[in-house]
């Protein structure tokens, strides 16, 4: 395959004239990661296939469905978008941290705890404040607590060798119970009875809709912090110092970077960014501090960053992609008789052809960019 | 005699009960995930393979009737997982950590599509031995009857701790797990060893779940395993890549674990969900107290990502 790939991309190359090389070369640099992920998409969804066929349902008129309650109309869209906002911040909570070559997975524990202090901050102004200052002081509540938890396990990764992916899982499931008890005892309003939650906020303290639309800013809030991650990452010195380190910590420390620092910041805005999606699920969505924040958000939004590879404006298509998938379980479920962990077979599906085509980059020397530059 | 009859007394015994009927899945999958890290490679899908592992003896079990062949059956699925596994993570350039999430992913998908039929039916359960017998009080009866997986664990704890040691197949794997050019020079295959390894892993990581499903709580549902599979990652490091360090802590996780339950059984019921937080809060503890941002873990195997 390389081989062939190899000669045939010879042979097109001598024919351009010259004005074309810096266009194709830009192309081959950016054609990689797309036509690899395309590629691994579709051998996903043929695996997918073959399992449903097992199965005996048919892959088309799943896929089908799968479109139709995703994106076949404006109000299946609104409902993917709405499900994409919380993706988009846990996914920048795995990606952004991943530039330095760490791999969190804790996400879930600072959306948890993010969403009990918005709830917890916000109950004693209700009534007193605007509704915009409270959901400010929310919002930066859950991102501080956010911070500091995912902070802690970068903090522990770099001044007390703590493995991160290890140290932000325990930490997940240290922020569940943390929830659970806030929520069963000090927090907890009495009139939630079947359901233990804090105190409900009143409908004109929630975050409302973007005008026009049925989803809430959450989604916008979410791309927001995603061009932010874009530019901290690409265009300023932190961000680049923080690619060195990810490259090579040696490298770094000779270079005098603050590696410590680096490591600590990057996990805390990361963590930061998950809090906001718990402050949004409580917002926005939820109304109150309940057991509904831990629904797997954080888990998701590792699989979109790495569908993206953790590139953040790649991150929100893949989470809207995602959202779509996940809005249209329901359907599914109805029209054929399948089972809700539907979506979460193809998720993992995708997620692993994903993760092993990572092996083809670089192979296919098509998209070596040297190829287009060189004379004939 | 009811719970008043032996007090506060009730507290350690229902510790020492939880321990020894908790920890049973954190023994197989930390023995499993030392086999799979002594060789060099790390599987973090290991609650992936528990959950469909306790999925798949549920089913079978149903179906056939007989404990044993689920058993038998979710390690056979447990292996399939690992060889997955393993010939995924042979290829250059692919990160183990994460495709032990994605396998994660995938096993708990799978596991909850294929297990909802199996939600209701009544499945025969694993037999296990009153040891306790000798006591009048039934709290002791209870906590002295001991499952028979339990028993196998400690066994294979030691079995593998001698394996280690003395074998040939032992040593091929400490070498393949220490230095991979090292592996080679001997003319052994380290793609080989850590694929066999890593199925070996995921088989031993399914009778956990097997345990989980047929045992203790012992039904099949979603919300089975509370990350025992996960946990039993940080453990292996705990235990220093030592079965029989595994034996025991997996016996302080499942004492940590029931710590809260205990409590309240006596009437203790002033934060109650922090118990829950027990097992995981005393991992990171010891995490945070024998890691060093300069050197690497004793014990650890050289080629391993996770302590790097």
């Amino acid at each position: 395959m390389t081989v062939e790939a190899n000669t045939s991309a010879i042979g097109m190359a001598s024919e351009p004239s010259s004005a074309f090389r810096p266009i194709l070369e830009w192309v081959a640099r950016r054609a990689e990661p797309v036509a690899i992920s395309f590629g691994a998409i579709l051998i996903g969804l043929a695996l997918f296939s073959v399992f449903i066929v097992v199965i005996g349902k048919s892959p088309i008129t799943l896929f089908q469905l799968m479109y139709t309650g995703g994106f076949g109309s404006w109000f299946s869209i609104q409902n993917s978008l709405s499900r994409a906002a919380p993706l988009l911040l846990t996914a920048l909570c795995v990606a952004l941290p991943a530039r330095l070559g760490l791999v969190i997975i804790g996400g879930e524990g600072a959306v948890v705890l993010g969403g009990v202090a918005a709830a917890a901050v916000a109950l004693p102004f209700v009534g007193t404040l605007p509704a915009l200052l409270v959901l400010l002081v929310m919002a930066a509540a859950a991102m501080i607590v956010g911070g500091i938890w995912i902070g802690l396990a970068g903090f522990l990764r770099h001044y007390r060798g703590v493995n991160e992916t290890i140290s932000s899982l325990l930490l997940a499931y240290i922020a569940i119970a943390l929830m659970n008890q806030f929520v069963e005892g000090p927090l907890r309003d009495p009139a939630s009875l079947n359901k233990p939650s804090t105190a409900p906020l009143p409908a004109d303290y929630m975050l409302g809709k973007i005008p026009g639309m049925d989803v809430h800013w959450g989604l916008a809030i979410g791309i927001v912090a995603c061009i932010v991650s874009w530019v901290l990452i690409e265009v300023t010195s932190y961000g680049f110092a923080a690619r060195i380190a990810g490259g090579n910590v040696r490298a770094a420390q000779i270079q005098g970077l603050p590696v410590g620092r680096l490591i600590v910041g990057f996990t805390a805005i990361a963590g930061s960014f998950a809090g906001l999606a718990g402050m949004i699920e409580v917002a926005a969505v939820q109304g109150s501090a309940n057991a509904s924040l831990a629904a797997g958000y954080g888990y998701t939004g590792i699989l979109v960053a790495f569908l993206a590879r953790h590139n953040p404006l790649a991150i929100i298509p893949v989470a809207i992609l995602l959202g779509g998938i996940d809005a249209s379980g329901g359907l599914i479920q109805r029209r054929m008789g399948l089972p809700d962990a539907t979506v979460l077979v193809l998720q993992g599906t995708l997620f692993v052809v994903i993760l092993l085509f990572e092996t083809f980059y670089g192979r296919f020397k098509i998209f070596n960019p040297d190829l287009w530059k060189r004379n004939p | 005699m009811d719970e008043s009859g032996i007090g506060i007394w009730g507290v350690p015994l229902a510790i020492l009960a939880g321990a020894i009927r908790v920890s049973t899945p954190f023994i197989f999958v930390s023995l499993g995930e030392t086999i799979t890290e002594r060789s060099g490679r790390i599987n973090l899908g290991l609650e992936g393979t528990l959950v469909f592992g306790a999925m798949t003896a549920y089913a079978v079990a149903v179906m056939s009737g007989s404990a044993w062949l689920g058993v038998l059956a979710a390690m056979g699925t447990g292996a399939v997982f690992g060889l997955v596994h393993g010939w995924i993570c042979k290829w250059p350039k692919v990160n183990d950590i994460a495709i032990g999430i994605a396998m994660m992913q995938f096993g708990l998908g799978m596991a909850f599509f294929l297990g909802k039929p199996f939600i209701k039916p009544v499945a025969p359960h694993l037999p296990s031995i009153p040891l306790g017998g000798w006591s009048s009080l039934p709290q002791v009866q209870a906590a002295l009857n001991i499952n028979v997986l339990f028993l196998i664990g400690a066994l294979l704890a030691v079995a593998l701790w001698w394996a280690f040691k003395n074998t040939r197949v032992g040593l091929i794997l400490r070498v393949v797990g220490d230095s991979t050019d090292a592996a080679r020079a001997m003319g052994i295959d380290p793609d080989r060893i850590r694929l066999l390894a890593t199925a070996a892993g995921g088989s031993l990581a399914a009778v956990g779940g097997a345990y989980l499903s047929l045992y203790y709580p012992g039904s099949w549902n979603e919300g089975i395993s509370s990350g025992q599979g996960l946990m039993a990652v940080a453990l292996v490091i705990f235990a220093r890549w030592n079965p029989i360090g595994c034996f025991l802590a997996a016996l302080l996780f499942g004492g940590a674990g029931a710590l809260g339950p205990a409590l309240q059984s006596v009437g203790v019921t002033q934060g109650y969900y922090l118990f829950y937080a027990a097992p995981y809060v005393l991992t990171l503890a010891i995490l945070i107290a024998t890691s060093s941002p300069t050197r690497s873990l004793a014990g650890a195997p050289g080629a391993l990502s996770v302590t790097k």
